[in-house]
């Protein structure tokens, strides 16, 4: 794997490597020493253009797990405010000879441009961009999905017959539009459920069903719901009216959790707003999945940064 | 002194061969078999005769954008795609709002001498929509302005627009209108559709610019005042601009070259070289300003032409400048659209590239029939010619073209203004 910059051109074949190559990171941190030899000498730079101390410091740990050397650079100017290019900023990390990139940057398609511009040689790891795509999070719900599933059965597998419930905010999403390739791409069936103002307004090309009606997706008794965050934001440029209209109609309420199987796994990528778009009960319920999907994360990432720096990629693209 | 030119062997607009003779700025005969008495003669056996290229929408960028391109480099460019006329939009630093400045604008393009231009005023002081800038006072100057544009900008306020139509009357002037709804476009990043929706990119819907332009037809068909539509985009405004011009409206419009030729799928890669306002839209919007130039629903090619710097193209797609250079290309992209698709043969090339947009602007010798008594302003085209447009086919300053690398069919081989070669062998002389 030269780079990671979306799920949409990811194959089965590499997704479920990556899944279980997760399995066995997963396995080496319940060891009393979770750092592992395989990427001493390597550079790993997480580039952060837009905060986010949870995917960075996800990021970092699976890197130091790895025996990588961080650099965390928060490049908080970037050139849509005036301060340095991203091409500045990448032959600055090229001269000092960086082995990944880990980039989250406010401008949908920055990774690859990155990746694709001759500006450096490392390889790119897309950790967010704009509201294009977040990979990593999507292979993290996968596997997460995955294990609930399968459990230590799960190496080899994929999501075949899953039946997944994304909802929230879907325009504005880089979670929802990852997750929606990589759960096809692994069999999955996806439903969208958002307010109609937060959907796309073509959404032809995907292969997901689009609904409206949260308490309709509910009866259909999905194996697992994901719930998106909602920023408040977007209720002052009319997508919604109001936050207590929003709950109601598209929050997962303890009404909803209730109408729910036992066994439907309810996910959120945090930061949750408790109360807006998941109630506490949901969040900390047993079905709940958000804090394995923190840990999972970690595991996910070192798989991600072992597969584009341990050598073995020679023949790849 | 100017040397006087025979033109050996010329297909006039793609018909008939004849030489062509040139004396003192002016075109002394057409016919076969000419006797050189003491000009240079050319041979042009094989090349299409078209009258000298009119481009009613360039961006020069001067005064105020010097590192994007100046009068000078803009006017090289121009004469390189075989342009004699350029149409200036008034988006310059200070804003080509004043008598002032146009006749600065003017004055330069004298002193280059490459192609004449032709300043565009603004609508409205300093584009900003709010209040007429002295459009009496531009048309009225040396640079005797008749068409006016806030192009960049869409002028949305509906009653600004509607005095606009009707003041600009009083001088036979035009209002060239940007059409893009501010509000609908927001932020927006390129087409909005399949495409944005994959790539996370905010969207810039067709309805934005249909809903300007049957809101304006309609202004000017109440008002009876003469109205251009900017590089116009989309299937829907196609239908909005045939339906207009059916009641009778007296509305004409143009389509760049890029939108004839490219669409949104482009954008996939995110290279910033295909970011561009309006935007790139769906193969079904091609096909659509293709059919519509074909039936003269759209009246002329523009090309927009919009040169910027290099730092301005090579970042993350939503930092980048809308925009890209068309001058040195456009002939042959109207050629492979258009003519290669058999929509348009040469003598339809010199209506829309030439005639009608002389027209429209009203302006005076260029455009014209390729006759004896005319004026000296042609290009010859090697329609057999084909090759990868790089770099060295510029000849602008800005780099930021959408077919680098890209085979296109055609050469411009030589562009006659006022009498004398701009480019000679497919070399620009100044």
């Amino acid at each position: 794997m030269r780079h990671l910059l979306d799920t949409k051109h990811l194959s089965r074949a590499e997704a479920i490597r990556i899944l279980d190559v997760a399995e066995d990171m997963a396995d080496t941190q319940q060891r009393e020493v979770k750092k592992l030899p395989a990427l001493r000498g390597k550079t790993v730079v997480n580039l952060f253009f837009e905060d986010s101390t949870r995917t960075r410091i996800s990021f970092e740990a699976a890197a130091k797990r790895l025996s990588a050397d961080v650099i965390n650079f928060s490049a908080k100017g970037s050139s849509v405010s005036k301060g340095e290019s991203l091409q500045d900023t990448a032959q600055t990390l090229q001269a000092m000879a960086a082995d990944a990139v880990v980039i989250r940057h406010a401008a949908s398609g920055a990774p690859r441009t990155l990746a694709t511009s001759g500006w450096i040689s490392a390889g790119v790891v897309n950790a967010g961009d704009g509201t294009h795509e977040h990979p990593t999070q999507a292979l993290l719900d996968a596997y997460t999905m995955r294990k609930r599933r399968h459990g230590a059965g799960s190496r080899g597998r994929d999501l075949e017959g899953m039946r997944v419930t994304i909802v929230g905010d879907i325009l504005h999403s880089r979670v929802a539009r990852s997750n929606v390739w990589l759960l096809q791409t692994l069999g999955a069936e996806v439903t969208l459920v958002a307010p109609p103002t937060l959907v796309p307004q073509d959404v032809s090309d995907w292969p997901v069903q689009v609904g409206f009606d949260l308490d309709a997706a509910v009866a259909e008794a999905p194996d697992a719901i994901m719930m998106l965050r909602i920023q408040l934001e977007r209720m002052n440029a009319a997508f919604f009216p109001s936050e207590r209209e929003y709950a109601r109609t598209w929050g997962l309420t303890t009404d909803r959790l209730a109408a729910l199987p036992d066994d439907t796994i309810v996910m959120h990528p945090g930061p949750m707003n408790r109360g807006l778009e998941i109630a506490s009960e949901a969040a900390d319920s047993a079905r709940s999945t958000v804090l394995e999907q923190v840990t999972n994360g970690v595991s996910v990432r070192m798989a991600v940064l072992y597969l584009l720096l341990s050598g073995s990629n020679e023949n790849e693209d | 002194m100017t040397e006087n030119l025979l033109f050996r062997g010329a297909r006039i607009e793609g018909g008939d061969v004849a030489d062509i003779r040139i004396e003192d700025g002016r075109i002394a005969a057409v016919g076969t078999g000419l006797d050189a008495d003491g000009a240079r003669v050319v041979d042009v056996a094989g090349l299409i005769a078209l009258p000298g290229l009119v481009d009613l929408h360039t961006h020069l960028r001067e005064p105020g954008y010097e590192a994007s391109e100046t009068v000078l480099t803009g006017s090289r460019a121009a004469a390189a795609g075989g342009y004699t006329a350029v149409f200036a939009m008034p988006n310059t630093s200070p804003v080509a709002d004043t008598a002032g400045v146009v006749e600065q604008e003017l004055a330069l393009g004298e002193a280059a001498g490459l192609v004449t231009v032709q300043p565009i005023g603004a609508v409205t002081i300093g584009q900003k929509g709010e209040r007429l800038a002295e459009l009496g006072a531009m048309a009225s100057s040396r640079a005797r302005v008749r068409v006016f544009s806030d192009d960049g900008f869409c002028v949305w306020d509906p009653l600004i627009m509607r005095r606009a139509l009707e003041y600009v009357k009083a001088f036979d002037g035009v209002v060239a209108q940007h059409a893009q709804d501010p509000r609908l476009t927001e932020g927006a990043q390129m087409n909005e559709g399949r495409v944005s929706a994959e790539l996370g990119l905010t969207g810039w819907p067709a309805v934005a610019e249909e809903s300007i332009i049957a809101r304006d037809v309609l202004l000017a068909e109440h008002v009876g005042s003469r109205l251009h539509v900017c590089h116009l985009s989309t299937a829907g405004a196609v239908d909005i601009i045939r339906w207009a011009k059916r009641r009778g409206v007296d509305v004409t419009a143009e389509v760049t070259p890029h939108h004839l030729l490219l669409s949104e799928e482009l954008v996939r890669g995110y290279d910033a070289r295909y970011k561009v306002n309006p935007p790139l839209r769906r193969d079904e919007d091609v096909q659509a300003v293709r059919e519509g130039l074909a039936d003269g629903t759209i009246d002329i090619v523009a090309t927009d032409h919009a040169p910027h710097p290099a730092e301005a193209k090579t970042c993350e797609w939503p930092a980048a400048a809308n925009g890209m250079v068309g001058l040195e290309s456009a002939l042959r992209v109207v050629h492979q659209a258009m003519v290669r698709t058999g929509m348009l043969d040469w003598a339809d090339v010199a209506r829309v590239m030439s005639r009608t947009p002389a027209e429209i602007g009203r302006l005076d010798g260029h455009g014209r029939p390729i006759a004896a008594g005319e004026p000296a302003e042609l290009v010859f085209y090697d329609a057999d010619a084909t090759g990868v447009f790089t770099t060295s086919d510029l000849r602008g300053r800005g780099i930021n073209s959408p077919y680098l690398g890209r085979e296109l069919p055609g050469s411009v081989r030589y562009t006659v203004h006022d009498g004398r070669l701009t480019v000679d062998d497919g070399r620009v002389t100044a």
